[in-house]
């Protein structure tokens, strides 16, 4: 079930992938569908990788590729700023926005990584010590 | 003797300079190979490195042991080449893709799009359709989140970037 078209098509970005030094690199392809994964070295590699996909499809509209490429830590995360693009990030009681929010982390605060529970959702404890849930697209990890 | 010595010198002249005649420059080995390579569908995972005196080393994935010895086999025989150094890999057996379930898609979408009133979704078949409009940074960082659900792809034509 595999097409060498879609593979083809990005072939640019797999083999970016590979010779950057992305770790357990899997390129699967299920339905016209390509799901890339792995673990790049670092987050620029990350967006490198991202640019060449806007590259070959522009806006990332074609649908017909999956890609998770996480970066990878050597340490377990424990410190994470709030990249939020200006607003308060809201601290829930469960991992999901139909959960009660239980406190905020400000914008650019340094807060606490207890764990990294989902790729969606990390819990977290603000500097005020209020433990919960934040969505993980606005945590960036501290070095 | 003196003679004997000529003549080998003149000899050794002889071959240098044909060997410099005939010598492809590894600029146009690299060139050939990877025209070569590309042209061949079994070949698609296969790079060249470097091209050092002829001597060509190749890297990159094959299926399996076949597929990397007919790669080496095929670089062998370009013109100039002298030697092949085949640092292919053997593809590993992938794992199936899980992918996830129309609930758990659902919920990934409502805790993604709370903050981007602007996209509307849904899902069909597993598969997640949005409509609106997303700025370009925006969508991104969005689409990044979404990949790490696993649908079955997406349904895009009615979402516009701004």
């Amino acid at each position: 079930m595999t097409s060498i078209a879609l593979q083809d098509k990005y072939r640019e970005l797999t083999n970016a992938a590979t010779v950057s030094g992305v770790a357990n690199l899997q390129v699967r392809e299920e339905e016209g569908v390509l799901y890339l994964d792995g673990e790049a070295p670092n987050g620029a590699i990350k967006d490198m990788l991202w640019s060449v996909y806007d590259k070959i499809d522009p806006n990332f509209l074609a649908g017909d590729l999956v890609m998770n490429v996480k970066v990878a830590s050597t340490a377990p995360v424990t410190k994470a700023k709030v990249t939020t693009e200006k607003s308060n990030l809201n601290i829930r009681k469960g991992p999901g926005t139909d959960q009660p929010v239980v406190g905020k982390a400000a914008h650019h605060e340094v807060i606490t990584v207890i764990s990294q529970t989902s790729d969606q959702w990390w819990l977290v404890r603000t500097n005020d010590g209020e433990e919960g849930y934040a969505y993980a697209q606005y945590l960036t990890p501290e070095a | 003797m003196k003679k004997l010595l000529a003549i080998a010198s003149m000899a050794v002249i002889v071959l240098t300079f044909s060997a410099c005649k005939s010598k492809v420059k590894d600029a146009d080995i690299k060139t050939a190979v990877e025209t070569a390579l590309k042209a061949d569908p079994m070949s698609m995972g296969t790079m060249v490195t470097s091209v050092n005196d002829g001597v060509v080393t190749i890297s990159g994935e094959c299926k399996d042991e076949m597929c990397k010895t007919h790669c080496g086999d095929m670089v062998s025989k370009v013109k100039g080449v002298k030697s092949v150094v085949n640092n292919c890999m053997i593809a590993p057996i992938p794992n199936p893709v899980v992918n996830a379930s129309d609930e758990i898609l659902n919920k990934g979408l409502a805790d993604a799009l709370k903050d981007h009133p602007s996209v509307k979704s849904s899902v069909v078949d597993g598969k997640i359709v949005l409509t609106g409009e997303i700025a370009k940074a925006k969508w991104m960082a969005l689409k990044q989140m979404l990949d790490k659900l696993t649908s079955k792809g997406y349904e895009l034509s009615g979402l516009k970037i701004k």
